[in-house]
């Protein structure tokens, strides 16, 4: 590996300074900073928005999927990527980094259940990613994966989980995320509407999950139904994506409501 | 633990006539003067004060075989495979696993001990017995034991068994060809999937079962367990069953002797030492009374029967 001196240049100063800094991955800036992870968090947020959501029976990863170029072959399930018969990944950022990872993943998972005669869990597999994308912030000298990662499943107790890991290496669990591009302004909509949808699936709306992901992706994928992809899990079951006609049809369903509420709060406000 | 921390030279294993020369007793015997007279010489010359060692000759030392000096009976006569002398035993039962050892060691026709513990303690529901190597086993069941207390922290639950048997068995067959000589079994409770009992052994062998023996005197103690194991007794007669196999096993074997130790492996509690007793003890205590009361209870009968007719 290659040496770089962590002296300051010869005009020192914040900016300098990371221009310094910023160069081996393996060097803390004077303020603190690796640098080269921050880098890679930015390339996370030009990526396509990725969204999860767990609910009680399903849990859900929705996608926006690019407008395939006219002569390309449009192949599903780009960035929704099985790792084990319970468990999948959705990532956004670095298309090729996340393949590496899904590779390291799926070898792990398959290890595990020689080793030990059982499934791993979800935690376990979200751990074993993020320790990998910290391995690569701290030692040999190479890039950090330019992705973070949504991983959904079902463990065989029949627990739900969402597991969000990070160019940083920590690897966190959410009832429902977005990352990517827009990641924010989705995560704001997730927030507000979680709730309502927890409830509905209580009450007996099995697809409440499905229709709050399709919801928040409707929130900022321009073009709509044609380009979101959703997959979703069950317990026991493997994943499953959601024909192209149903999510169509979910998303007209979805403007009618978005229009009849609309219509109703106008009429609220000439009533009053 | 990726390779051996010891590379050992497996000649010595595989062909001990080439590493000794064309006469091994000679050679041994020459290395052996050699080496009392280097150590009575040392101290004569070095240290003047210490009395120098009366001179033993080199042959009274313990030969562990009288086949031609070599110190490894199973090496001596390769057809005839020296099987750990020992008697171990468990079993799944609707209450939990029960375990049931000796506790003689020997070395050839020596006994090296009576009261060798061959139930190594795992964690609180998981133990592992001890055949064969007395080393080898109790070294790399501390080090599973390790690995389970390992894998507590990190996954916050208690491993498997399935999967503690699978790490010792994985371990050991990174080890195959090296001479070591282990046949143990790892019983004990998990969490869900409630009572299980695995045999490992040095050649990599791993069995999942619910009845099993192992050592020298197995032959003679599954003759006791096939004739009455039971997966539905309960904890009193599993213990009985432990105890008298053993003590048969110990009766008639030569290589196993000692206490009988046994253990109960339970859901609730863990493990826990349900018996340890002198197999002498048992045969001239509970065992002749058993017969006594037996042949009293046949020539009663014999005399009703006798009266009848």
């Amino acid at each position: 590996a290659k040496e770089r001196s962590a002296q300051p240049s010869a005009h020192s100063g914040t900016h300098a300074a990371a221009m310094s800094y910023d160069r081996a991955i393996t060097v803390f800036s004077p303020d603190g900073h690796l640098f080269q992870v921050e880098y890679a968090m930015e390339a996370v947020k030009n990526g396509t928005t990725a969204v999860g959501v767990r609910g009680k029976g399903t849990v859900v990863l929705g996608v926006e999927k690019k407008s395939a170029a006219k002569l390309q072959e449009p192949r599903t399930m780009r960035k929704i990527m099985k790792l084990d018969r319970h468990v999948s990944l959705a990532f956004a950022g670095l298309v090729a980094d996340a393949r590496v990872l899904v590779n390291k993943a799926r070898l792990e998972c398959q290890s595990y259940r020689l080793t030990m005669e059982d499934s791993p869990t979800v935690e376990y597999v979200s751990r074993f990613i993020a320790q990998v994308q910290q391995r690569f912030t701290q030692r040999g000298g190479r890039r950090p994966f330019g992705i973070s990662n949504l991983i959904a499943g079902f463990d065989a107790d029949g627990t739900a989980n969402l597991y969000q890991t990070d160019p940083t290496g920590s690897h966190t669990a959410w009832k429902a995320l977005a990352i990517g591009r827009n990641a924010k302004s989705v995560r704001e909509f997730l927030e507000e509407n979680y709730a309502e949808h927890a409830t509905a699936e209580e009450k007996g709306d099995v697809d409440a999950p499905i229709k709050l992901a399709v919801k928040a992706l409707m929130e900022v994928v321009e073009s709509g139904a044609k380009n979101i992809e959703i997959a979703y899990m069950k317990p026991g079951q493997p994943l499953k994506t959601l024909p192209a006609d149903k999510v169509a049809a979910m998303c007209k369903e979805i403007e009618k409501q978005k229009e009849a509420d609309k219509r109703k709060k106008k009429t609220k406000k000439t009533a009053k | 633990l990726d390779s051996p921390s010891c590379v050992m030279d497996r000649a010595f294993f595989t062909d001990p006539h080439s590493y000794f020369g064309t006469n091994p007793r000679k050679e041994l015997e020459k290395q052996d003067a050699e080496l009392m007279r280097e150590i009575s010489l040392t101290s004569a010359t070095r240290f003047p004060l210490l009395k120098a060692p009366s001179m033993t000759k080199a042959s009274a030392f313990p030969k562990l075989t009288d086949k031609g000096g070599q110190r490894y009976v199973s090496e001596a006569n390769p057809a005839i495979k020296f099987s750990h002398g020992t008697t171990t035993l468990a079993f799944v039962f609707k209450g939990g696993v029960l375990v049931s050892v000796d506790s003689r060691a020997s070395m050839g026709s020596y006994i090296g001990s009576g009261t060798v513990k061959k139930v190594i303690p795992i964690h609180k529901y998981l133990i592992g017995t001890m055949a064969g190597g007395a080393a080898d086993c109790s070294f790399w069941e501390r080090n599973l034991a390790m690995q389970c207390r390992l894998h507590e922290l990190r996954e916050g639950k208690r491993i498997s068994v399935a999967a503690a048997s699978k790490l010792l068995g994985n371990v050991v067959f990174q080890y195959r060809g090296y001479g070591l000589s282990m046949g143990t079994m790892i019983a004990g409770m998990d969490e869900k999937k409630g009572p299980a009992l695995f045999y490992v052994d040095s050649d990599g062998t791993r069995l999942k079962g619910n009845l099993f023996s192992v050592g020298s005197g197995a032959t003679y103690a599954y003759g006791i367990l096939d004739n009455e194991y039971d997966p539905d007794m309960d904890e009193k007669a599993a213990v009985e069953l432990g105890k008298r196999a053993i003590y048969h096993a110990t009766h008639r074997d030569a290589y196993s002797g000692g206490t009988i130790n046994t253990f109960v492996i339970r859901e609730s509690t863990g493990y826990e030492q349900v018996f340890k007793g002198d197999m002498n003890e048992l045969h001239y205590g509970q065992y002749a009374e058993e017969a006594a009361a037996e042949a009293a209870a046949e020539a009663g009968d014999a005399k009703v029967s006798m009266d009848e007719s």
